[in-house]
C-alpha cells in the first residue's frame, strides 16, 4: 500500500515535471527561430554531429542557393585540417534539399550543394579522390517539421566517413 | 504477370459512326451523362463455370461494377441506381423497352451477357440510345476467364469513346511509388496498379530508394531511379519477366529518366560537377548523346508525341524555368514567364499542352500550358502537389500531393490524386500504402 502511495506520487513529480519542461521547450522554441536562422540559412547546431571533436561534419544552404556561407566555409576548413591529419580517411559529402521543391530538381540541387562543398575542401588540399558526392535531394529530412526552421536544417551538405 | 493478353474483339453488327448522344468533354462537365449499366446477364451454368474458377458469384455484374465504377469516375456520365431498373438484364439485352429506361431518365443504356464457352469468357454488350430507341454499338469479346475485369476496362474504353468521340483510359496500368515509414526515413517500393486502383502489386522490396517510375509509351518496360548500392543510377525493368538493368555508364548520378515516344530512346539527367545536363541513350545501340550543355541544372526533360521537340526545366535564368528546344539540344526557347517557379514539364499525347508543377507565394500548383508558353491554366493549388502525368487520352492528370505536418512535425502522408484538364473532377485514387510520383500507361488494347 505505501509503496504503491510513493509510487503513486512519483508519477504525479513525473507528470508536473514533463509539463514544465514542455511548456519551457516551446518557449525556447519560440524565441530561438530567429537566434537559429541568418537570412534564411539554419546557425543553430541541434542536427550538428561531430566527426571529431571540434570538426561540425555539415554545413547549410539558403533556399535555392548552393552558396557556402562564411560559417560554412569555416566548417569546412576545419574538415579540411582533420582530413589532411588522417590521410586514410575518405569521405562521403552527402546534400540534400528541403521539401518545398520538385523531387528532380532537388536531385540536381542536393548535387550541387555537395559539390560546392567538395570543390572548398579541395581548394584546402583534400584530393578529389577521397571526397564522393551523394544527392539525396529530398529524400532524407532530418526534421520532418512543415515549417521554415525544418527547412533550414533540411537544406544541408553533411560530411560522413567512407570507410 | 500474363505475357500476352489475347482478347478476341468483333463488332456485331456494322454501326454508323454519328453519335445520337454526345458528351462534350472540352469544358468542364457539371450535368454528367445520366445513363443505365444494366448488369451482364448470365445463365445458370456459365454462372456456375465461372463461379468455380474466379470465386466470383456472379461474373456478370462484376464486370458491370467495373464499367459503373469507370464511366461514374470519368466525372462525364452518371449511372443511375440499379434498384431503379424496371427490366430484368437478359429481356433487356435483347430488346429494350426504352420507355422503361426513359422514365427513369437513362439517356444511354449498356446491356450485354456473358457465357462461359469452351473455357473461355465470352462477353458482349450494347449501347444502346435511349432518347432515340436506337442500338448505338455492339461487340464481343472472348478470352480467358482471369481477364474479366480487363473486359471491363474495354467496355468502358469503347462505351467512352463512342460517346465523347474520344479514345478512352480505363485499360491502362498506373505504375507509382510506394511510400511507408517516418517522413525521414521513407521506405519507398515500386508498386503498380489498374488504374482503378486493382490488382496492386509490389515490384520491389523496398531494400533501396527507388523513385520516379515512368512507363514506355510503346511497351511495359519502365524506366525508374534506383540507389541500389547507395549510387543513383537510371535503371530499366522489364515488368514481365522481372529484369533489369543500369541505363549507361555514367560516372556519377543519372536522374528524371523517361522514354521517347517510340521507346527506343531514354531521356535523363547526369549531374557532375555541380551541373546537370540532358542526355539521351539508344537503348538498342547505346550510342549516348549529349543535349544540353550549360552550367546551369537543366533537368525533368520530356518529348513531344512526335519526338521532334524536348521540354525541360532549367535554372539558367536564376530560378527553375520551363524550356522548349528541337530534340538535337538547337533552339532552346524558354516558354514559360509567369510569377513563381515552374518544373517538371511534361508534354501531352496529344501534342498541343505541358503540363507542369508551378510553385509561388509558398503554394503548389499543377496547371498546363501551350508549348510555346501561353494560355497558362492553372488546374488544382495545394500546400505540395507536383509531377504530373497524362491519362493515354490526354484529358486528365495523375500527380502526388503530401501534407503539411503539424507543429511535432506529424501527420505527413503522400497521396496519388488525378483532375480532369477541364479543372474539374479532382479525386483522390487509393492506393494500400502512401503513394507518389505516379506514372500512366499507355491504353493495353488498342
Amino acid at each position: 500500500m505505501r509503496l504503491n502511495k510513493i509510487f503513486k506520487n512519483t508519477l504525479l513529480v513525473l507528470a508536473a515535471c514533463l509539463v514544465l519542461s514542455a511548456c519551457a521547450t516551446k518557449k525556447e522554441v519560440a524565441t530561438d527561430i530567429k537566434g537559429q536562422m541568418q537570412g534564411d540559412v539554419y546557425t543553430g547546431t541541434d542536427t550538428v554531429e561531430y566527426l571529431a571533436d571540434g570538426v561540425p561534419d555539415r554545413v547549410f544552404f539558403a533556399t535555392n542557393e548552393s552558396i557556402l556561407t562564411t560559417a560554412s566555409r569555416e566548417t569546412l576548413r576545419t574538415q579540411a585540417a582533420w582530413l589532411r591529419k588522417n590521410p586514410n580517411i575518405n569521405v562521403v559529402l552527402e546534400g540534400h534539399a528541403d521539401e518545398r521543391g520538385t523531387r528532380e530538381y532537388n536531385l540536381a540541387l542536393g548535387e550541387r550543394r555537395a559539390n560546392a562543398a567538395k570543390d572548398y575542401l579541395m581548394t584546402y588540399g583534400i584530393s578529389s579522390d577521397r571526397i564522393t558526392v551523394l544527392s539525396y535531394g529530398k529524400e532524407r529530412p532530418v526534421d520532418s517539421g512543415s515549417n521554415p526552421l525544418a527547412w533550414s536544417k533540411n537544406r544541408r551538405s553533411v560530411t560522413v566517413k567512407a570507410n | 504477370m500474363t505475357k500476352k493478353i489475347l482478347i478476341l474483339l468483333f463488332i456485331l453488327i456494322p454501326i454508323k459512326a454519328n453519335a445520337l448522344i454526345e458528351v462534350d468533354i472540352t469544358r468542364g462537365n457539371l450535368n454528367p451523362l445520366p445513363l443505365a449499366v444494366s448488369p451482364l446477364s448470365i445463365d445458370e451454368e456459365s454462372r456456375k463455370g465461372f463461379e468455380k474458377i474466379l470465386k466470383k458469384e456472379n461474373i456478370g455484374s462484376e464486370i458491370s461494377t467495373i464499367v459503373e465504377n469507370n464511366l461514374r469516375t470519368s466525372g462525364l456520365f452518371n449511372p443511375l441506381d440499379k434498384k431503379a431498373f424496371l427490366q430484368a438484364p437478359d429481356i433487356a439485352n435483347l430488346k429494350p423497352r426504352f420507355e422503361d429506361w426513359n422514365l427513369i431518365k437513362a439517356q444511354a443504356l449498356i446491356t450485354g451477357k456473358v457465357n462461359y464457352v469452351d473455357d473461355k469468357l465470352r462477353v458482349e454488350f450494347r449501347l444502346w440510345d435511349v432518347l432515340a430507341a436506337k442500338e448505338m454499338m455492339a461487340l464481343a469479346f472472348t478470352t480467358v476467364p482471369n481477364n474479366w475485369r480487363r473486359v471491363g476496362h474495354i467496355i468502358s474504353d469503347k462505351v467512352y469513346e463512342r460517346l465523347t468521340g474520344e479514345k478512352g483510359y480505363f485499360d491502362t496500368r498506373i505504375i507509382y511509388v510506394s511510400e511507408e515509414g517516418p517522413k525521414t526515413q521513407r521506405i519507398k517500393k515500386l508498386a503498380i496498379m489498374d488504374q482503378d486502383g486493382a490488382n496492386n502489386k509490389f515490384l520491389t522490396l523496398g531494400n533501396e530508394l527507388v523513385l520516379t517510375p515512368r512507363f514506355n509509351p510503346a511497351s511495359q518496360m519502365v524506366t525508374y531511379l534506383s540507389y541500389f548500392k547507395n549510387m543513383p543510377r537510371v535503371y530499366l525493368l522489364d515488368i514481365e519477366t522481372g529484369t533489369q538493368e543500369v541505363v549507361g555508364d555514367f560516372p556519377g548520378m543519372t536522374f528524371a529518366p523517361r522514354f521517347s515516344p517510340d521507346g527506343k530512346k531514354i531521356i535523363m539527367s547526369f549531374a557532375k560537377d555541380g551541373k546537370s545536363d540532358i542526355y539521351t541513350m539508344d537503348l538498342e545501340n547505346r550510342i549516348v548523346e549529349k543535349i544540353t550543355n550549360h552550367p546551369s541544372i537543366d533537368t525533368s526533360p520530356s518529348y513531344s508525341p512526335d519526338g521532334k521537340y524536348i521540354t525541360f526545366n532549367s535554372d539558367r535564368s536564376g530560378y527553375q524555368q520551363i524550356y522548349v528546344m528541337k530534340n538535337d539540344g538547337s533552339d532552346v526557347k524558354r516558354i514559360s514567364f509567369g510569377n513563381g517557379l515552374y518544373g517538371t514539364p511534361v508534354w501531352s499525347p496529344r501534342g498541343d499542352l505541358i503540363a507542369f508543377t508551378k510553385l509561388h507565394k509558398g503554394k503548389f500548383y499543377i496547371g498546363v500550358m501551350r508549348t510555346d508558353g501561353s494560355g497558362e491554366r492553372l488546374l488544382t493549388e495545394n500546400y505540395y502537389q507536383e509531377a504530373p502525368s497524362w491519362s493515354p487520352n490526354g484529358r486528365v492528370l495523375i500527380f502526388y500531393r503530401e501534407t503539411k505536418t503539424n507543429s511535432k512535425g506529424e501527420g505527413f502522408s503522400a497521396k496519388l490524386w488525378s483532375i480532369d484538364l477541364t479543372g474539374y473532377n479532382e479525386r483522390q485514387i487509393k492506393t494500400p500504402t502512401d503513394a507518389s510520383d505516379p506514372s500512366w500507361s499507355s491504353l493495353l488494347s488498342n
